[in-house]
């Protein structure tokens, strides 16, 4: 059965560094991964998703509407773009983290109030993370990124697989120890 | 060895393992990668090119030279190298010849959504569709033997789906390929008429040997399901698509997966359509597969079914060809805020832009890059973008209509056609239009927005940035000097710092007022360049509580990271990389730059 994983951000936020290390792991465990991802001119601060799948064989290499096993948003508006794609009884992992896009700076459109507790009530199935709050406290907001895809690898249940390894092989040296813990603290919080 | 590559990573591979020597590119996305990969391995002399049809023409001359050689290019791209395309058909190959082209259903990063398939039967090509990162490393690698064979270069097309996905692939190793002798052959390679002619006829030929080819090839082949109710025919990424939208019942369904789509296999569609009940075609865009299948007589359905715009998914197919809804499972009282891409934070082309949206009067003619953005609002400040190098060109045109009186509904007349253009843009087509200009006497003021990189494909060399693309020292082409050398007068060329508002206004007033062509060349590199990064990581901008009046002036230029609060203006220092154009329109100087620059 093929699974899919629907990551969604902000461009900069490092969801396609995160979807990397999934999919590396994926192969490693044997799995038939696919990976897709948009760059060019929406990394440009826009709206970005990546699509992860993997099962035994895997055809298509983007996700379709409502059907996502989860819904990694590394932004909490971005989640309620993305949530038609969470199939009924998915899991949505959200990072209780706002970036405010120019529409809203400028005045010409409203960043939506109370979007962790909407979201939360839509999706029973809801882990929300602090995953800023988190990296921060390792002292680097940029490790974000790592700490949710801590978490949803543990939502996933594939514990089997070495990720500090495959951390060490994909993300560069000097931020390899940060990454590490991040993943670590990520990993914690969705053990309820 | 098994990996997970993007098809543009296995692309390379396979380039490498299929013996190639020579690439060369202009960056478009989703196809610049294929080429910043190549860079890397040592045997391929690779190339970014000035444009696409230098690029084609580069490595056309490599073929007929006797190397195995490759271009690559956006599917734009292919437009702009069509003129060398169609004549290298007639003239085939020495060394081993392949065309990358990468299209971009679902407009990702383009200006437009064609179909570059049509330029196979167009040019007379052969050309293979892969579905997936195995296969486009497999093909390519017999791409260049195959080409061999049958004298011709060949087209190689792929999708944005199948550039930027990751799937598992099997690598080989590198079959070196010897250069082939040359023998020079004026009759095969001097396109006067009666050669050309000649060659044409053979062409003929070559199409049914091609033919035969496709019908009986690995690339092209029938997956049989256990029923023979329905069967698809599809290429690319939508084979995938339609293989994932029949998954619940597979084994029912059979498929015909080309890979060779040009030609494509007559005998091989009769053969299988004879033994199906219903066809059914799919694929993206335009109807290549399945008018080609209505030609040969066979009832099939395609796009009556599925949408004409926008690229396909499996569910998009389940629900197109078995009427099966996408599940609804979740919804939320919430609308999200529009999120468009915008121009960076401390982008080096936000204060040209906030300089031209003030005049009121005036028509912005733009071009492809980043400053594209600069047309979403606050800054509102480009009337067209047509394609790569009409930043010069359609202005020189738009000047000619409202010089004749064309004015805008509001009658207020325009007074001015200002051209913008980047670098590496004007490099690639602009230099023909600025030359158009000072021949034929038409007044532009065009704006080359010189940032010192080729920026929104991902940060590639160009001739401005003196290191190619192997990052090795080379020749740096002046803008200024090429500007005069092209029939500029020197005292209409000036250079301004974009950070610097004053002196920026100062060169666009002066040329608003000029009647004669006039140039204006930004100076500011790309923020997002490293070198750039690390030394301005300490200075940021800061607003004195005290002073702020909560004017919003500073929010009319649109930075990402000025948001305004109860408190006035507030600047998100991690973002902030103090280009300090939002401390030069504050009115009350409660903005100004602090920290130091790592010099």
């Amino acid at each position: 059965m093929t699974k899919g994983i629907l990551l969604v951000g902000v461009g900069g936020q490092g969801t396609i560094l995160a979807s990397k290390v999934l999919s590396e792991g994926l192969m490693r465990a044997g799995y038939d991964v696919k990976m897709s991802e948009i760059h060019g001119m929406s990394q440009r601060g826009g709206s970005v998703t990546t699509h992860v799948k993997y099962g035994d064989r895997v055809y298509s290499p983007i996700i379709s509407q409502g059907e996502a096993d989860i819904l990694a948003s590394f932004e909490k508006v971005e989640a309620v773009r993305w949530l038609s794609y969470l199939k009924p009884g998915g899991t949505l992992i959200v990072n209780d983290y706002e970036i405010r896009p120019l529409s809203v700076l400028t005045g010409a459109a409203e960043y939506p109030g109370d979007v962790m507790g909407k979201l939360s009530s839509a999706v029973r199935n809801t882990l929300a993370i602090d995953a800023c709050g988190i990296a921060l406290g390792l002292g680097n907001a940029k490790a974000q990124n790592i700490v949710l895809l801590g978490a949803l690898v543990k939502c996933m249940k594939l514990d089997g697989i070495d990720w500090h390894a495959v951390l060490r092989d994909v993300i560069p040296p000097k931020l390899r120890a940060l990454n590490s813990k991040a993943f670590d603290m990520g990993a914690g919080q969705s053990v309820k | 060895m098994k990996e997970i590559m993007t098809g543009n990573e296995a692309i390379a591979r396979g380039a490498w393992e299929g013996g190639c020597h020579v690439a060369s590119a202009y960056p478009g996305t989703p196809s610049s990668e294929i080429l910043e990969n190549i860079s890397r391995y040592d045997e391929i002399d690779s190339e970014w090119s000035t444009n696409e049809k230098v690029a084609v023409e580069v490595a056309g001359g490599a073929s007929l030279g006797g190397a195995r050689a490759l271009s690559a290019m956006k599917h734009v791209g292919l437009n702009v190298a069509a003129d060398p395309i169609f004549t290298m058909s007639y003239i085939g190959v020495n060394g081993g010849f392949v065309v990358i082209t990468a299209d971009d259903p679902g407009f990702f990063s383009s200006q437009n959504e064609q179909d570059n398939r049509w330029y196979a039967p167009h040019a007379k090509l052969p050309m293979l569709e892969p579905s997936d990162s195995q296969e486009c490393l497999d093909f390519i690698k017999d791409a260049f033997e195959l080409s061999e064979r049958f004298d011709v270069p060949f087209l190689f097309r792929v999708t944005t789906r199948i550039c930027h996905s990751k799937t598992v692939v099997e690598t080989g190793t590198r079959a070196e390929a010897p250069i082939k002798p040359y023998q020079r052959d004026p009759q095969k390679c001097v396109m006067q008429p009666s050669a050309a002619k000649l060659r044409r006829y053979l062409m003929e030929d070559r199409e049914k040997a091609l033919r035969g080819f496709s019908n009986d090839c690995k690339y092209n082949r029938v997956e049989w399901g256990s029923g023979r109710g329905i069967g698809i025919i599809a290429s690319g990424v939508s084979y995938q698509h339609a293989r994932e939208a029949f998954e619940d019942i597979g084994g029912e369904v059979s498929f015909l997966k080309l890979g060779f789509t040009y030609p494509l296999p007559d005998e091989l569609i009769k053969r299988f359509a004879s033994e199906i009940e219903a066809i059914y075609v799919v694929e993206e865009n335009e109807p290549y597969i399945e008018n080609f299948v209505k030609q040969l007589g066979i009832k099939c359905k395609g796009r009556e079914l599925l949408p004409a715009v926008g690229e396909l998914d499996a569910g998009i197919v389940r629900k197109s060809l078995r009427g099966n809804e996408p599940a609804q499972g979740h919804s939320v009282d919430a609308t999200p805020p529009p999120r468009p891409p915008v121009l960076c934070p401390g982008c080096s082309h936000r204060g040209i832009c906030f300089v031209l949206s003030k005049y009121k009067d005036i028509a912005v003619s733009g071009d492809i890059g980043c400053y594209t953005l600069g047309v979403m609002p606050p800054l509102g400040v480009i009337d067209s973008v047509i394609c790569m190098g009409a930043g010069v060109s359609a202005g020189i045109g738009f000047g000619k209509a409202f010089s004749r009186g064309a004015t805008p509904p509001s009658g207020k007349k325009i007074n001015k056609v200002f051209g913008m253009i980047g670098d590496s843009t004007f490099f690639h087509s602009g230099i023909t239009g600025l030359i158009d200009a000072v021949v034929n006497k038409s007044p532009i003021a065009l704006c080359i927005v010189d940032n010192r990189i080729t920026a929104m494909t991902g940060h590639q060399e160009n001739p401005g940035t003196g290191r190619t693309i192997k990052g090795e020292p080379t020749s740096q082409i002046d803008l200024a000097s090429l500007c005069v050398a092209c029939g500029v007068k020197p005292g209409n060329v000036r250079k301004v710092d974009p950070y610097d508002l004053k002196e920026t206004e100062q060169a666009v007033r002066e040329a608003y007022d000029s009647e004669e062509i006039f140039v204006i060349i930004t100076t500011q590199p790309c923020a997002l360049i490293k070198d750039v990064q690390r030394r301005r990581a300490g200075v940021h901008c800061a607003v004195d509580r005290d002073l702020c009046v909560k004017c919003r002036a500073c929010m009319k230029v649109g930075f990402p990271a000025l948001s305004f609060g109860g408190d006035g203006a507030e600047i998100e220092r991690s973002m902030c990389n103090g280009c300090a154009i939002c401390a030069q329109v504050c009115p009350k100087h409660a903005i100004s730059q602090a920290g130091e620059f790592n010099d």
